[in-house]
C-alpha cells in the first residue's frame, strides 16, 4: 500500500516531465520528431509505390509477399491486388509522399533545425506553434493511416480527388474513407501552415546581429520564400477540403452540378448548382505552389552545398535570391496548365502557357549559376555533393521534360499519361528527395555529433541514382507510346501492350530503388552508433552553424554572435583559409572581405 | 599514393556519375530510332513504332508531332549543353592539392545570356504551340458541313448517340451505341462530350488527342481521319475503379462503307420502333 503511494508521488513528479520531453518545445527535438515522422511516410508510400508497381509490370499475378494485414478483406482475393485496392494505393502513395513525408521534411524538420543555427538564433520564434505544429501534423498522417482501416478501405480518387467523383461518394467504394482523407489534409493543412508563421516570423526578426538580409544563405532564402508560399497556398486547400467535405456529407452542391446519375438512375440528394472545374482551379491553384513548395528548399541546399564543396562563391548570389523569388511568383500564375484538357477555354490555356514557358526562366537561372558555381571550382566529392550534384543533373532533366506539358497542344498527347509521371518523379525524386539526401549527409554531424559513413553512404547514393533513372526514365517512353497513368491494367489495351516490358523493367528498378533506401536507413543507425566523431567544422563552411559544436548542445548561440560577411567568402585570393566565417572580422588583418 | 588513389576513385566517380544521363539520352535515341514494327498484329493503323509515339493518324496528330520533336531537340539541346559543362567542369575542376578555387561571385553578362537564350527558345516554342493550339480548339470546323457525334460516358462507358433521320438530337430517332463509334473516312467529326456521371477523359492516341468530359457542361472535340482504320478509345481521366477498363472503340469506314452502315442502322431503328408501336 505504501509502496503504491509512493509509486504514484514519483510517478506525478516525473510525469510532467516526461510529456515535456515529448510535447517539446525545443526546436532541435521538434526537428528530430518531424523527420522520424517523414522518414516513417517516405517508406510506408515507398511500400505503397512498390505494390503499385507490381500490379503494373505483372499484371493480375500475385503479390510474392504476404500483405493483406495492411487492407481490409475483399481489396487482394488470393494475393491479387483488385482494382478499387490498386486506386487505393496509387492515391495513398502520392497522398503520403507529398504530405507526410516531403512537406513535412521541408517545412518542419530541415528548417526547425538548421534555419535557427544559420541565423544565430538559439531558438525559433514561436515555440509552442512549432510543438503544434509537429503535432497536428502527426494527428494527420495518424488519420491517414487510419483510412486503411475503415469499411471500403482509403480514399481512392488520386491525391487530386477530382470532384464529383471525390464528392459523391456513390461513384466509389470508399466512404468513410475519403473523409477521413479530407479531415487528415485539413489537420496537417493547419499544423504546416503555424510551422511556416513560425518559420517565417524567425527569419524576419530573430537574425544575428549584422546578419542583413543579403547576408543570408540560400537555404535560409528558400526557407523564407517556401514559409510564405505555404502560408498563401495552404488555406487554399484546407478551405477547398472543407468544401468537399461538404459535398460528401451535407449534401451541399459546391462542386456537384445538376443532372447527374449513379450508374444509369438519377443521383438524388443533391441541389446540383456546383462546378467540378471549381474544384480543379481550387485545388491547382493550391497544387502547383504546392510543387515549389517542395522544390525551393532544395534548390536552397543544393545551392550550398555546391558552393562549400566546390570552395567556390555561389555564383550570381543576388540572381538566385531573386530567381527563387521569381519561381514562387510566377508559381501563382500557371496552375491552369495542369487544365489544358479540362474543358476551360482554350484562349485561358494560351496565357496558361505563357506564364508557364515564363518560369522556365528562372529554373534556368538556377541551373546555370549552379554549373557556373562548379567552373573553376576545387570539387570535392563529399557524399552531400553527391547528392547535390545527382540534384542538378536530374532536377535539370525534369525541368526540361516540363516544357513538354506547358505546349499546350503536346499536352493534349502527354496529359494524363506516363510521361507525367516520369516528369514529376524526376522533380520530386530526383529534385525535393535527391536535395533531401543531400541536406541530411550534409548537416548529420551538426545534428548528432557523427559522420554519416562514407562507404554506405556512397553504395547507397550510387545505387540509388542507378535505380533511380531507370525506375522513372523510361516512363517517359510509357508516355510517349501513349501509356496513361492511373490504369490498373495496361494489358487491356492493344496499343500498350508491346510497351508491357517497358513496364516490367521499371517495376524491377523501382524495387531495387526502393531496397536501396534502407541502406540509408542502416547508415543512419550505424553512423549514430559507431560514426567518427565529427569537428565543429568538418565541412569547413562558413555559415555560422559550423562555429558551434557538434552537437550544439542547449546552450547554442547563448553569446549571440555578430556577422561580418556574407556566407560566401571562399577562396579569398588574400585569405590563408580557403574560407572566412561569417563572424571573422578580418581577411589576416588585411581589411574585410568582399560582400556579394 | 593515398593522394592518386583518391584522385582515381573521384575521376572513376565523376565518370560513373556523367556516364548515367548520356547512358540514358541514348537509350531514348535508340528507342526513337528502333522501327520494330507492329508485329503480328492485323491492324496497322493502330500502331507505330514500338516503343514511340503511335502511328499519327490525323492531320493534327502529324502537327503536333513535329511540335514534339521540335521541344525534343530543343531541349535535348539544352540538356547535352547542360551535360557537356557538367562533366567538363567535374573532371576538370576536381580538387587538387595546391591549387585554389577562383573567387568569382558572378557575371551580369553571362546571367544576362542564360536568360536571354533560353527566352528566346520559349518564345518561339509558344509561338509554334499556339497555332496547332487554334487549329485543335478553336477553329471548329462547322457544325453544318461535320458529322456530330455526343458521346456521353458514364461508369464505365461510352454512350454513342447520332441524331436519327430528323437531323436533330435528343429525338426518339435517335442512334444510340455502346463503347462503339463509327464514322466516315475524310470527313470532319464533332464529338461533344456529355459526362453522366463524374469526368472521363476521351483519348485517342493515334490522333493525339484527349478532351476531358465535365458533367455539367458540353466539350467539344473534332478530328478528321484521311483513312479507314481502327482504333482504341481509352479513358484518361481516372474515374473509379472500373477506369482502366473503359474501353471504346472507333472505326473509320470508308465513306461509302460509312453511308450504308448509318443507313442500315436507319432502317434498324426504324422497325425498332414500328415495333415498339
Amino acid at each position: 500500500m505504501s509502496n503504491q503511494g509512493a509509486g504514484a508521488l514519483i510517478d506525478a513528479t516525473v510525469r510532467p516531465r516526461r510529456l515535456a520531453r515529448i510535447f517539446s518545445r525545443d526546436h532541435t527535438v521538434i526537428a528530430k520528431q518531424f523527420f522520424a515522422m517523414s522518414i516513417f511516410f517516405l517508406f510506408a508510400g515507398g511500400l505503397l509505390a512498390l505494390f503499385v508497381r507490381w500490379q503494373l509490370g505483372f499484371p493480375g499475378s500475385a503479390v510474392p509477399v504476404p500483405f493483406n494485414f495492411l487492407m481490409t478483406r475483399t481489396m487482394a482475393p488470393g494475393g491479387v491486388i483488385a482494382p478499387d485496392a490498386f486506386n487505393g494505393m496509387f492515391t495513398l502513395h502520392a497522398t503520403f509522399m507529398v504530405y507526410f513525408a516531403v512537406l513535412p521534411m521541408l517545412v518542419g524538420a530541415l528548417p526547425n533545425f538548421v534555419l535557427p543555427l544559420q541565423i544565430g538564433s538559439p531558438r525559433m520564434a514561436f515555440p509552442t506553434l512549432g510543438m503544434l505544429s509537429f503535432w497536428l501534423s502527426l494527428l494527420g498522417g495518424l488519420l491517414m493511416i487510419a483510412t486503411y482501416f475503415v469499411d471500403g478501405g482509403p480514399a481512392s480518387t488520386g491525391w487530386t480527388a477530382y470532384a464529383p467523383l471525390a464528392a459523391v461518394s456513390h461513384y466509389t467504394g470508399s466512404s468513410a474513407g475519403q473523409n477521413l482523407w479530407i479531415l487528415s489534409l485539413a489537420i496537417l493543412g493547419i499544423g504546416l501552415i503555424l510551422g511556416a508563421a513560425n518559420q517565417v516570423v524567425t527569419i524576419v526578426n530573430h537574425r544575428a546581429p549584422g546578419l542583413t538580409m543579403f547576408r543570408l544563405p540560400l537555404t535560409v532564402w528558400s526557407f523564407l520564400v517556401t514559409g510564405l508560399l505555404v502560408l498563401l497556398a495552404l488555406p487554399v486547400i484546407t478551405a477547398a477540403v472543407g468544401m468537399l467535405l461538404m459535398d460528401r456529407t451535407l449534401g451541399t452542391s459546391f462542386f456537384v452540378p445538376a443532372g447527374l446519375s449513379v450508374s444509369g438512375s438519377p443521383l438524388a440528394g443533391y441541389a446540383g448548382g456546383g462546378q467540378p472545374l471549381l474544384w480543379q482551379h481550387l485545388f491547382w491553384f493550391f497544387g502547383h505552389p504546392v510543387v515549389y513548395i517542395m522544390i525551393l528548399p532544395g534548390m536552397g541546399v543544393v545551392s550550398d552545398v555546391l558552393a562549400v564543396f566546390a570552395r567556390k562563391p555561389l555564383f550570381g548570389y543576388r540572381a538566385m535570391i531573386y530567381s527563387t523569388f521569381a519561381i514562387a511568383g510566377l508559381g501563382w500564375l500557371v496552375w491552369g496548365h495542369h487544365m489544358f484538357q479540362s474543358g476551360m477555354n482554350p484562349l485561358l490555356g494560351t496565357t496558361f502557357m505563357a506564364s508557364t514557358m515564363a518560369i522556365a526562366i528562372p529554373s534556368g537561372v538556377k541551373v546555370f549559376g549552379w554549373l557556373a558555381t562548379l567552373w573553376r571550382g576545387q570539387i570535392r566529392f563529399g557524399l552531400p555533393m553527391l547528392f547535390a550534384l545527382a540534384f542538378l543533373l536530374t532536377f535539370t532533366v525534369g525541368g526540361l521534360s516540363g516544357i513538354f506539358m506547358a505546349s499546350t497542344p503536346v499536352d493534349a498527347f502527354i496529359h494524363d499519361t506516363y510521361f507525367i509521371v516520369g516528369h514529376i518523379h524526376y522533380v520530386l525524386f530526383g529534385g525535393s528527395l535527391f536535395a533531401i539526401f543531400a541536406a541530411i549527409a550534409y548537416w548529420f554531424p551538426k545534428a548528432t555529433g557523427r559522420m554519416l559513413g562514407e562507404r554506405l553512404g556512397r553504395l547507397h547514393f550510387w545505387l540509388t541514382l542507378a535505380a533511380f533513372n531507370c525506375t522513372f526514365f523510361p516512363m517517359h517512353i510509357l508516355g510517349i507510346g501513349g501509356h496513361m497513368r492511373r490504369i490498373y491494367d495496361p494489358t487491356v489495351y492493344a496499343f500498350l501492350r508491346d510497351l508491357q516490358p517497358v513496364n516490367t523493367f521499371i517495376t524491377i528498378s523501382a524495387i531495387t530503388l526502393g531496397f536501396a533506401q534502407l541502406l540509408l536507413v542502416a547508415n543512419i543507425f550505424l553512423s549514430l552508433k559507431n560514426g567518427r566523431r565529427a569537428e565543429p567544422n568538418p565541412w569547413r563552411a562558413a555559415t555560422l552553424e559550423w562555429t558551434l559544436p557538434s552537437p550544439p548542445g542547449d546552450g547554442a548561440f547563448a553569446v549571440v554572435p555578430e556577422v561580418h560577411r556574407w556566407p560566401y567568402d571562399y577562396s579569398l585570393p588574400n585569405a590563408i583559409e580557403d574560407y572566412l566565417p561569417q563572424t571573422s572580422l578580418h581577411v589576416n588583418g588585411t581589411g574585410t572581405g568582399t560582400d556579394s | 599514393m593515398r593522394a592518386r588513389l583518391s584522385i582515381l576513385r573521384s575521376r572513376l566517380h565523376s565518370v560513373g556519375r556523367w556516364a548515367a544521363p548520356p547512358a540514358f539520352a541514348v537509350l531514348l535515341l535508340l528507342a526513337a530510332g528502333t522501327r520494330a514494327g507492329a508485329g503480328p498484329v492485323a491492324d496497322s493503323s493502330s500502331h507505330g513504332h514500338r516503343w514511340w509515339l503511335p502511328a499519327a493518324s490525323t492531320a493534327v496528330a502529324g502537327r503536333i508531332d513535329s511540335l514534339f520533336i521540335l521541344i525534343l531537340w530543343i531541349t535535348s539541346a539544352f540538356l547535352v549543353l547542360v551535360v557537356a559543362l557538367f562533366v567538363a567542369f567535374v573532371i576538370r575542376y576536381r580538387h587538387r592539392e595546391g591549387r585554389r578555387a577562383a573567387h568569382v561571385t558572378g557575371n551580369m553578362l553571362l546571367e544576362i545570356v542564360w536568360m536571354a537564350v533560353p527566352a528566346a527558345c520559349l518564345i518561339a516554342i509558344a509561338y509554334a504551340s499556339n497555332g496547332a493550339w487554334s487549329a485543335m480548339k478553336e477553329e471548329f470546323p462547322r457544325e453544318s458541313e461535320s458529322l456530330v457525334i455526343i458521346v456521353k460516358p458514364r461508369q464505365f462507358q461510352w454512350d454513342v448517340v447520332y441524331a436519327g433521320a430528323d437531323g436533330r438530337f435528343e429525338t426518339a430517332d435517335d442512334i444510340t451505341a455502346i463503347n462503339r463509334l463509327d464514322v466516315p473516312a475524310g470527313r470532319n467529326v464533332i464529338v461533344k462530350l456529355m459526362a453522366q456521371d463524374v469526368i472521363h477523359s476521351f483519348f485517342v492516341p493515334q490522333f493525339r488527342m484527349k478532351q476531358d468530359a465535365v458533367p455539367g457542361m458540353t466539350t467539344e472535340m473534332w478530328f478528321n481521319v484521311p483513312a479507314p482504320g481502327t482504333f482504341e478509345i481509352a479513358c484518361a481521366e481516372l474515374c473509379g475503379l472500373g477506369h482502366y477498363r473503359m474501353q471504346g472503340r472507333l472505326i473509320v469506314h470508308a465513306p461509302a462503307e460509312y453511308d450504308a452502315w448509318y443507313a442500315g442502322r436507319l432502317r434498324e431503328k426504324a422497325a425498332e420502333s414500328a415495333n415498339a408501336r
